[in-house]
């Protein structure tokens, strides 16, 4: 794109804040009886200080969990929302879609539908007739013009929804969520057709929690969280923060609601703890007080990222004298499959003598080469022999989660290369 | 390179939020014009007897209310009681039909106005403008019956646009009020169907203008004709059906006390138009 082009979207310092009162005075009749009462509201922040620009024939995707403002964004980009300060400023014919179908009336025929459509979307007459065929054509609802929408199986009414939104001559689309609904193969007709809009040198704004959409199509990606702009680049860069920052919390969740009901026995009675099953052995000499995931940097984390190397660590204190314990860790996934067993019990040389009192760190060192997905340490210390005579144990007592920018049906995401060999022998023509 | 700046003079100005009336008037008057017939045509082909149920609401009240008032002589000295009742009742209907369709009418395209960029003030003004559509429809069964009655084509029936145009604009005004204070206060509905009732019988509807002279005094007579809605049925009945039934301006003892009905009809429709302007903008986070 040439340098001076000026941008097909600029966002300038946009904030946006929804009033959410407290106690809605919904009636005229109690805004006539306390015509003084201030009703008090809430300010939601859902947009803090956005600016951004985007360039003519940019894809460019914007992601975040739910609640962190990106759909606000998308609807204030779309004038659909009013903003409270900064400016927007847009750049060529612009088209929305935040939904497929919105305002289909099941009772008109497709031709009314669409004619409805074109309308609200602002278009005339002579181009909105244009359009239909075109529509028509690609949803391959070519016999079904007068047939009522009512009637339309619902994947008929989802391609059609989807035509409509696909055939405009907008030089600035903007998308949320669409791909979330139809089939896989309805799904690849998406893909195809977004492959050909950044063809075409349309500007597509793309807001979604699809990483893979983000990653296969996005140009450039944007990470909001919170009504903030928390990184823009790479979509390789954006997706890998994204899903950290979208499994920490979540696990921060998980770890609040623990503690949250240790810490309140009284309010939350036993079934709170009970799921966590935590079967203790202790009192028997030794006790892992403490286990964690760290990086290479020796930083704790709850999100490993595929093939990068990760520790797992747990903290033993020991009471009384100990003459090489076994040390074990076990992964088990979701589905409570062992996914992997480590420890020094076949280790011949022992791991020592360790006295009452003392206070050590054991770790397992391994590069995450397993597929995404979220896995549970169990820790183990045992007295030296089998390993079957344990001393202190705590199953399930962590969880951490893999992250993967790739799909895969397996188990475990080995790098891998792949090659196509000729084969020497060639027809002769 | 995401830092905005120094380029913004080549942008333009920047995008305006949501607004009653949109930057295109084209847009606006064709949105509405869409909104209108769809609805309209979506009524009427919903059944094989469209246009019949679409008489029946006000026929069936004719029929009843003639039943009952036409024994009690309501109509006072003039010609063609029936008549001037149908006329009322098919003028009412349009009131009724159009604001009451109009409070809700927001509310019920919350989809489209969460999830769309359009001229909002098109909604209001297309539930009118379909109600609109059903007013010709119901007086042709009113010239019909004239006609039938013994009635004759007058010079005077050209005021018909003039006074259709009128009551169009105070219901227009008051639908868009209703329909912009229902986004926020949700008892407006049982509230405006209260009125409604009253304005029915505070109007010359199923009783003429010199029936009320006769019982009750000229100054009640004045006042229903400070209504809008109550000066415009009276013009109707004098200018369409039949010169005893005296005008507006008769009834008010003079031509320039029709400019209160006038007055109030502006009023209201300024009022509403300020209103649902600055709340436009709101609009779908307030639904």
């Amino acid at each position: 794109m040439p340098k001076q082009s000026v941008p097909a979207i600029v966002v300038d310092g946009v904030s946006k804040s929804f009033r959410i009162p407290r106690e809605r005075v919904h009636t005229l009749k109690e805004t006539a009886l306390h015509p003084f009462r201030r009703s008090t509201y809430d300010t939601m922040h859902a947009l803090h200080d956005v600016s951004v620009a985007v360039q003519p024939g940019e894809f460019f995707g914007v992601v975040g969990r739910n609640g962190s403002g990106k759909s606000t964004l998308l609807k204030c980009l779309a004038g659909i929302y009013g903003v409270d300060a900064g400016s927007i400023y847009v750049h060529g014919q612009m088209s929305t879609f935040i939904e497929l179908g919105v305002g289909f009336n099941p009772d008109l025929a497709a031709y009314d539908n669409v004619q409805l459509n074109a309308a609200m979307l602002g278009l005339t007459k002579t181009e909105a007739r244009k359009r239909f065929d075109r529509i028509i054509e690609f949803a391959e609802l070519q016999d079904f013009t007068q047939l009522k929408l009512k009637n339309y199986s619902s994947g008929m009414l989802v391609r059609l929804a989807f035509s409509v939104m696909i055939q405009v001559d907008a030089e600035i689309l903007l998308i949320d969520e669409v791909l979330a609904v139809g089939d896989a193969a309805f799904q690849q007709k998406c893909f195809d057709e977004f492959a050909r809009i950044r063809e075409s040198g349309a500007t597509v704004i793309l807001v979604t929690h699809d990483m893979a959409s983000v990653r296969r199509f996005c140009d450039r990606a944007m990470l909001i969280e919170k009504g903030r702009i928390v990184m823009i680049g790479d979509p390789e860069d954006v997706g890998q923060h994204y899903l950290e920052l979208n499994f920490s919390a979540e696990a921060r969740a998980a770890a609040a609601q623990l503690t949250g009901a240790v810490g309140e026995p009284a309010t939350e009675p036993a079934e709170e703890v009970a799921p966590v099953e935590t079967a203790v052995h202790g009192d028997r000499g030794v006790e892992i007080v403490e286990e964690w995931v760290q990086d290479e940097y020796e930083r704790r984390t709850a999100a490993v990222p595929n093939g990068e190397p990760c520790t797992i660590c747990m903290r033993v204190v020991f009471n009384e004298r100990m003459q090489d314990p076994i040390f074990a860790f076990s992964l088990t996934d979701d589905h409570d499959r062992i996914f992997m067993d480590a420890g020094n019990v076949n280790d011949a040389r022992g791991s020592g003598a360790f006295e009452a009192g003392e206070s050590v760190v054991v770790r397992i060192s391994f590069n995450a080469h397993m597929a995404a997905g979220r896995f549970h340490v169990t820790t183990s210390v045992a007295r030296r022999g089998t390993g079957l005579d344990v001393l202190d144990r705590r199953d399930r007592i962590m969880s951490f989660v893999v992250t993967a920018a790739q799909e895969t049906s397996g188990m475990v995401l080995l790098p891998y290369e792949l090659d196509v060999q000729r084969s020497e022998q060639r027809a002769i023509l | 390179m995401s830092a905005p700046g120094a380029k913004l003079e080549l942008l333009g100005p920047p995008i305006q939020g949501p607004s009653a009336l949109g930057s295109d008037p084209r847009r606006f008057l064709r949105l509405t014009w869409v909104l209108a017939t769809t609805d309209f045509r979506l009524r009427f082909f919903g059944s094989a007897l469209g246009y019949l149920w679409q008489l029946m609401r006000p026929l069936m009240l004719f029929g009843v209310l003639y039943a009952v008032f036409s024994q009690l002589g309501l109509g006072g000295e003039v010609k063609y009681y029936a008549v001037a009742l149908l006329t009322g009742i098919v003028l009412f209907t349009f009131l009724s039909e159009a604001t009451s369709e109009s409070v809700r009418s927001l509310a019920n395209r919350e989809n489209l106005v969460r999830k769309i960029e359009f001229p909002r003030l098109a909604v209001p003004v297309a539930t009118v403008l379909t109600a609109l559509f059903s007013l010709v429809l119901n007086l042709l069964p009113v010239f019909l019956f004239l006609l039938v009655a013994g009635g004759r084509p007058r010079w005077t029936w050209l005021e018909l646009p003039f006074l259709i145009g009128a009551l169009g604009l105070f219901v227009l005004g008051t639908a868009t009020l209703l329909s912009i204070l229902y986004v926020r206060y949700r008892d407006v509905e049982p509230i405006w169907d209260v009125v409604l009732q009253a304005t029915f019988y505070a109007s010359p509807i199923f009783y003429t203008a010199a029936y009320v002279r006769e019982k009750a005094n000229e100054t009640v007579l004045w006042l229903m004709m400070c209504n809008p809605f109550g000066a415009i049925i009276q013009e109707t009945r004098h200018a369409i059906i039949d010169p005893s039934h005296e005008s507006a301006a008769s009834a008010m003892g003079g031509a320039q006390w029709l400019l209160i009905p006038a007055f109030v009809t502006v009023v209201i429709a300024a009022i509403a138009f300020q209103v649902f302007n600055r709340a436009a903008p709101r609009i779908a986070e307030d639904l």
